[in-house]
């Protein structure tokens, strides 16, 4: 009988020991993915910076010759660099317009009852693995590139024709699967426009489209530029769905060359190589790397920027 | 101080008469047709894409199909060994990702007292979400594979996705547990339940389909997962001799068999795995769909 079993602010040893155990287990889930982003950009400047010492820096960043298996083999993938660029700012290109313009059609134009109906369509879309959007590249997309290859080059004698597996064919699937990033996204964006800001443009005799190009899309500007970064870190770092539709060389990318983007080169050569080959493929892997590092940092300060017009 | 008016210099009425009498402006009429142009184009290329795969991949569908396993000397092409993989890398994935990510969720909600180290943890757990599965495929091939010296397993694999999808399943729990009312909290912490206790009885449990309806996006993810699980899981296609020894067995997942196939350019048995795999996207989209319908029902 000890007055302390009665008091409501004690004797629950055993259990404070559960709570203390509890809030320790779930603080370290929560950093956990620290420790995973932590550790995922240890190892990949671990295992990345080798080749470029042995190499060289400016011979792997700015060398144009590709040839890992020759007898003196060169390691430059300035090319390969170029076209990840090239590629996904082409792919921007074509996918943002007709993407923000869907989101346009879902927000704003659409009757409720078919926004209905196409909105799961584009969250299906989206689940699609990428392989599939491959396996349609390879037989839908390139023998369309090759016939319109054979026409154009048809007298050519220096083109080396690919078979339709080119950088428009990547391109093309490219933007197809930022597709749906960029329409959820954007229609998020313009849905949360103020209503307010509508009826007044209307009430002042603006029509709905002037309206929606002149009022709406720019009071959403913030968010339909975050689909626009979503969709560049989409399409930059997809490997497999173009690893067999872009073709198998490593070239300059202008658009009917069989071209290798940074992470097809990953995935169609690690499998075969070794050694130096092995460690330059972990550098590109490091590039890419890099590239979403600024993609996403440049998205955060976005966000924030967002975050702090609306307070 | 300004008092004027500005007279409009012609009132009103113009040769076109009523102001019920719109105006149609050509530009307007070129944007409505760009936008129904777009429109119709996304509409289409998805329909196109589900429509040819079907036409393409159901003739190839067959019970062999689905219950064998690749064999030159029996002349089988199966993918029950695929199908058995999948399964093993969706179990082990959700099993190590689900207590991390939910825990993370709830330190994130209930325990983190804001600030910097809240934003922190925010923003790795966006970039985690923003890294592309290649990367997540090169950095398990090093850590998982040769650091810690699991080879190509599906143990490997399972890891790699783990570390994949657990931004993923932190969010959607995050976003669940934002929707649980404030009194509820305070109603049960009121009558003298501890935290931990207040968590595991009222909040888990109003939260649980949020929660559901993220595991089953992350079961969506790692079914169509392929660049992370080519170097981490490899390619192994044969069924499993032991239940528990097969973990540390390389074993490739239908994304990976079809990847394969299309190397291979054997397109029929691609097409085939392809409608397996949309069968279960579309499955796993219209359970996900279900769930936080009713959701968001019993919340109102």
């Amino acid at each position: 009988m000890q007055p302390k079993t009665y008091s409501i602010f004690g004797g629950h040893g055993s259990k404070s020991g559960i709570e203390r155990a509890a809030e320790i287990i779930f603080t370290i889930c929560g950093f956990f993915a620290v420790l995973a982003v932590a550790s995922i950009s240890l190892y990949m400047l671990i295992s990345g910076t080798p080749a470029l010492f042995k190499v060289g820096i400016l011979d792997i960043l700015f060398g144009t010759t590709w040839m890992p298996d020759a007898a003196t083999p060169g390691f430059g993938i300035l090319y390969v660099i170029l076209t990840s660029i090239v590629g996904t700012a082409l792919a921007i290109l074509i996918g943002v317009p007709i993407g923000v313009m869907t989101a346009v059609f879902l927000a704003e134009v659409a009757p409720p009852g078919l926004t209905r109906l196409v909105r799961p369509a584009v969250e299906l879309l989206a689940g699609i693995p990428s392989v599939i959007y491959g396996l349609l590249g390879i037989l839908v997309l390139n023998p369309l590139m090759y016939k319109l290859e054979l026409k154009i080059f048809a007298g050519s004698t220096t083109h080396q024709f690919t078979g339709g597996a080119n950088l428009i064919s990547a391109v093309l699937v490219l933007a197809l699967m930022i597709l749906p990033t960029v329409i959820n996204i954007s229609e998020t964006a313009l849905r949360s426009v103020p209503q307010h800001l509508r009826s007044a443009s209307l009430a002042l005799g603006g029509t709905q489209i002037q309206t929606i190009f002149h009022v709406v899309i720019p009071a959403a500007k913030s968010g339909i530029i975050t689909a626009v970064v979503l969709g560049t870190g989409r399409a930059i770092g997809e490997a497999m769905a173009i690893s067999l539709v872009s073709g198998s060389s490593v070239n300059i990318p202008l658009p009917f060359n069989s071209v290798r983007f940074l992470t097809t080169a990953i995935v169609s050569e690690m499998s075969y190589s070794s050694g130096l080959h092995k460690q330059v493929l972990f550098t590109i892997g490091l590039v890419l790397f890099a590239f979403i590092m600024i993609i996403n940092v440049s998205l955060n300060s976005l966000l924030k920027k967002g975050g702090a017009q609306h307070d | 101080m300004i008092n004027q008016v500005v007279l409009p210099a012609q009132h009103g009425t113009s040769a076109s008469g009523s102001i019920y009498n719109k105006k149609s402006r050509i530009s307007d009429t070129i944007l409505l047709v760009l936008i129904y142009l777009c429109a119709s184009i996304s509409i289409l290329v998805l329909i196109g894409i589900m429509g040819y795969v079907f036409v393409r991949g159901i003739p190839a569908i067959s019970l062999s199909f689905l219950t064998t396993v690749p064999s030159t000397i029996k002349g089988t092409f199966g993918i029950v060994g695929n199908i058995v993989n999948t399964l093993y890398i969706v179990v082990i994935t959700l099993l190590i990702a689900t207590p991390l990510g939910v825990g993370a969720a709830i330190y994130l909600n209930e325990y983190a007292k804001g600030g910097k180290i809240v934003r922190i943890i925010e923003f790795t757990t966006e970039t985690l979400a923003g890294i592309p599965s290649i990367i997540f495929g090169l950095f398990g091939y090093v850590f998982f594979g040769i650091t810690l010296g699991l080879g190509y397993s599906i143990l490997t694999g399972a890891l790699t996705l783990a570390i994949m999808v657990l931004p993923l399943i932190t969010r959607t729990t995050q976003e669940a547990l934002k929707t649980v009312p404030a009194s509820y909290r305070s109603g049960a912490l009121g009558i003298g339940a501890t935290k931990w206790y207040m968590i595991r009885t009222i909040l888990l449990p109003s939260a649980m389909p949020g929660i559901l309806t993220g595991i089953i996006l992350a079961i969506g993810r790692i079914v169509g997962e392929s660049a992370a699980l080519l170097f981490t899981a490899g390619s192994g296609y044969l069924l499993p001799k032991d239940f528990f020894g097969k973990i540390f067995e390389s074993g490739g997942t239908l994304t990976i068999q079809l990847y394969l196939c299309m190397q291979k350019a054997k397109y029929s048995e691609a097409f085939g795995i392809a409608v397996v795999l949309l069968v279960i996207v579309l499955a796993i989209n219209g359970l996900a769909k279900f769930l936080s319908h009713k959701f968001n029902t019993e919340v109102k």
